[in-house]
């Protein structure tokens, strides 16, 4: 945090999607899934995206990751645009970032056990390392996200959820990338299985000094782990600040009902919100 | 106060049996849903409350049997023929799961959906099933329904399925309505719309059993709370008393997991750790003990029983329960 140029700048990013259907002569229709979007993460900071189903949370990640390329404005990283095409820029900015996605189960591969999947993350990032020293860091990597030694040898179906998460935790940052981007990383999972991964991706944060750009529709989650929070709706920022300022004084009323939304275990107060939801409708 | 009990389960045990031998999902599990009543069964994933619902309508996996008693007005599910199942399904208890998509058939339009039940039954004729179809969507608050009736599933956003789904589970008219997870796959803002439709569906005097792992849902909805680990009831209550002051540790763990907008934002979230034991690998005593931060050696060996509270209307299973006021050494 001490340097003043962010390790992620986005810059009115934009992005439009041509959607097929229409007559052959109609001009084609178009989605803008993100309009002008600017967002930046100092190094080790936690920033947190959040809004519904639809407002653009994802494409926001998948520009940052190069998986969606932005139709306007720029991604910087370290102060320099990065240049999605050019592949040594590709392969820095990778071992630079990675990212976790939702589904657990889904991003292993189901054929390789939990040791083979570590391995080969750091076999693709840090190139080709000797193989003692890879068993090692690949034990330490796992170990580091709270699965013993034992868990190496196990194929993802062996494992429970919250497990398979931690295994794809530990592929994500076994090369020691600078940037975490966690889309949804925690929203499949029990209650009591989030409370360890939200901790275990702090404890993380705060070790290796790894930012962290987590993209999440559960705003409580988001209170405890993010110092800054962007919130975005229908592709655009409309509030941007510190955590004390979203949560504190929401100044859109799009933030005020999804904070409205948020379930929380206290009869009286979800009684009075359950009210006035019926009173809106 | 059981007379009038639309669902009655009472010693319920669910068995699979596997390669390695059988496997007990659920054990002891007694409890009621009234009218007019919601009640939420909540537990970790794998804790046997799915299997709770799946044993009450008869839709247990091949391998899975059920023992004990489970009576819907009157009449025993337990050992029920297919027959008599289908006359409950549907008509009796209405069946909302919680991926939406794969309980709409793609391949029928949201019309066929909601009004082959009334009429595969011979309930309504075709014209009178349409009109119950629309008043259906109507109610769930889906916006021009008209046009709905002729999409297919994958057209509707995923909070417009879950209301297809509710309003395709209510078309028979039910008695009473399960709910297995209902918002898990929501976002935050459509899950508060599904719970509000579900305590609507409540306020009309239908039961509703909700099954959950997040208390926060519970909160606003249920009005009494059976909490279950490692396949039984560990604490039952109201709702009030149960958030207010849970007496077992683990009530108390999944409720400090919740994340938060009020109080002070800590940077630790207070997680459980450690997994729940695998079904085969359960302890002799309390299974929740090898988590338990007051547990002794006592725990481990000697399971404890569920225990009516003379005070209140509830119950617990704990050696050392929490009490109220007093913070365990």
């Amino acid at each position: 945090m001490s340097s003043a140029t962010p390790l992620l700048r986005v810059e009115h990013a934009g992005v439009r999607y041509v959607l097929r259907g229409g007559g052959f002569f109609a001009p084609p229709r178009t989605l803008d899934a993100l309009t002008d979007v600017s967002i930046a993460i100092p190094e080790g900071g936690r920033l947190g995206v959040v809004g519904e189903s639809g407002s653009g949370k994802s494409t926001l990640a998948r520009v940052v990751l190069g998986l969606v390329r932005a139709n306007s404005g720029r991604v910087l990283w370290e102060g320099h645009v990065v240049d999605y095409d050019d592949a040594g820029t590709m392969r820095a900015l990778r071992r630079g970032m990675q990212v976790v996605f939702q589904d657990p189960f889904g991003s292993l591969d189901p054929r390789m056990t939990a040791g083979q999947a570590v391995g080969e993350a750091l076999q693709a990032l840090a190139g080709p390392v000797p193989s003692v020293a890879a068993q090692d860091r690949i034990r330490a990597a796992l170990s580091e996200v709270g699965l013993g030694a034992a868990f190496a040898n196990r194929y993802p179906h062996e494992l429970s959820g919250g497990q398979c998460q931690r295994v794809a935790i530990a592929r994500a940052t076994v090369a020691r990338p600078r940037l975490l981007v966690c889309d949804e990383a925690v929203s499949a999972l029990d209650v009591s299985v989030q409370a360890q991964i939200v901790n275990l991706l702090h404890e993380l944060s705060e070790r290796h000094q790894m930012s962290l750009l987590f993209i999440s529709h559960n705003l409580a989650v988001v209170r405890h782990l993010c110092e800054d929070v962007a919130v975005l709706c229908q592709g655009r920022v409309v509030e941007q600040g510190s955590r004390d300022a979203i949560f504190g004084s929401p100044q859109v009323q799009y933030t005020r009902d999804l904070l409205a939304a948020v379930p929380e275990p206290d009869p009286a107060l979800q009684r009075a919100r359950i009210a006035a939801a019926r009173v809106q409708t | 106060m059981t007379a009038d009990a639309l669902l009655q389960v009472r010693d319920l045990e669910v068995d699979f049996s596997t390669s390695q031998g059988t496997v007990n999902a659920v054990a002891g599990v007694a409890f009621d849903v009234r009218a007019g009543e919601c009640v939420a069964v909540v537990g970790e994933s794998g804790s046997g409350k799915t299997q709770v619902l799946m044993a009450c309508l008869g839709l247990l996996a091949a391998n899975g049997s059920a023992q004990g008693s489970v009576t819907f007005a009157g009449r025993e599910l337990i050992g029920a023929g297919e027959q008599a199942l289908n006359t409950v399904r549907g008509t009796g208890i209405g069946l909302l799961s919680q991926d939406p998509l794969s309980a709409l058939t793609p391949h029928l339009r949201i019309e066929t959906l909601l009004t082959e039940g009334l009429l595969d039954r011979g309930l309504a004729s075709r014209t009178e099933a349409r009109e119950r179809a629309l008043r259906a969507l109507r109610d769930v608050e889906i916006p021009d329904p008209e046009s709905r009736l002729r999409q297919y599933p994958h057209e509707l956003s995923g909070g417009m399925r879950q209301r297809v789904a509710l309003a395709v589970a209510l078309m028979c008219s039910p008695r009473l309505l399960f709910a297995d997870e209902p918002t898990t796959a929501l976002d935050v803002s459509v899950q508060a719309r599904v719970l509000e439709l579900l305590a609507r569906v409540r306020d009309r005097g239908l039961g509703v059993l909700i099954v959950t792992h997040d208390l926060g849902v519970v909160a606003g909805l249920a009005d009494r709370v059976v909490v279950m680990y490692a396949g039984r009831i560990v604490e039952t209550a109201t709702t009030a008393d149960l958030l207010a002051m849970p007496r077992h540790p683990y009530t108390a763990a999944l409720l400090a997991a919740v994340p938060r907008l009020h109080g002070a934002a800590q940077a630790r979230l207070v997680g459980i750790p450690g997994d729940p034991p695998q079904p085969a690998e359960r302890p002799p005593g309390c299974a929740f003990a090898a988590r338990c931060d007051f547990a002794d050696e006592h725990c481990a060996q000697r399971r404890p029983e569920l225990q009516q509270d003379p005070y209140r209307v509830a119950a617990v299973a704990c050696h050392r329960p929490l009490r109220a006021g007093t913070e365990h050494a």
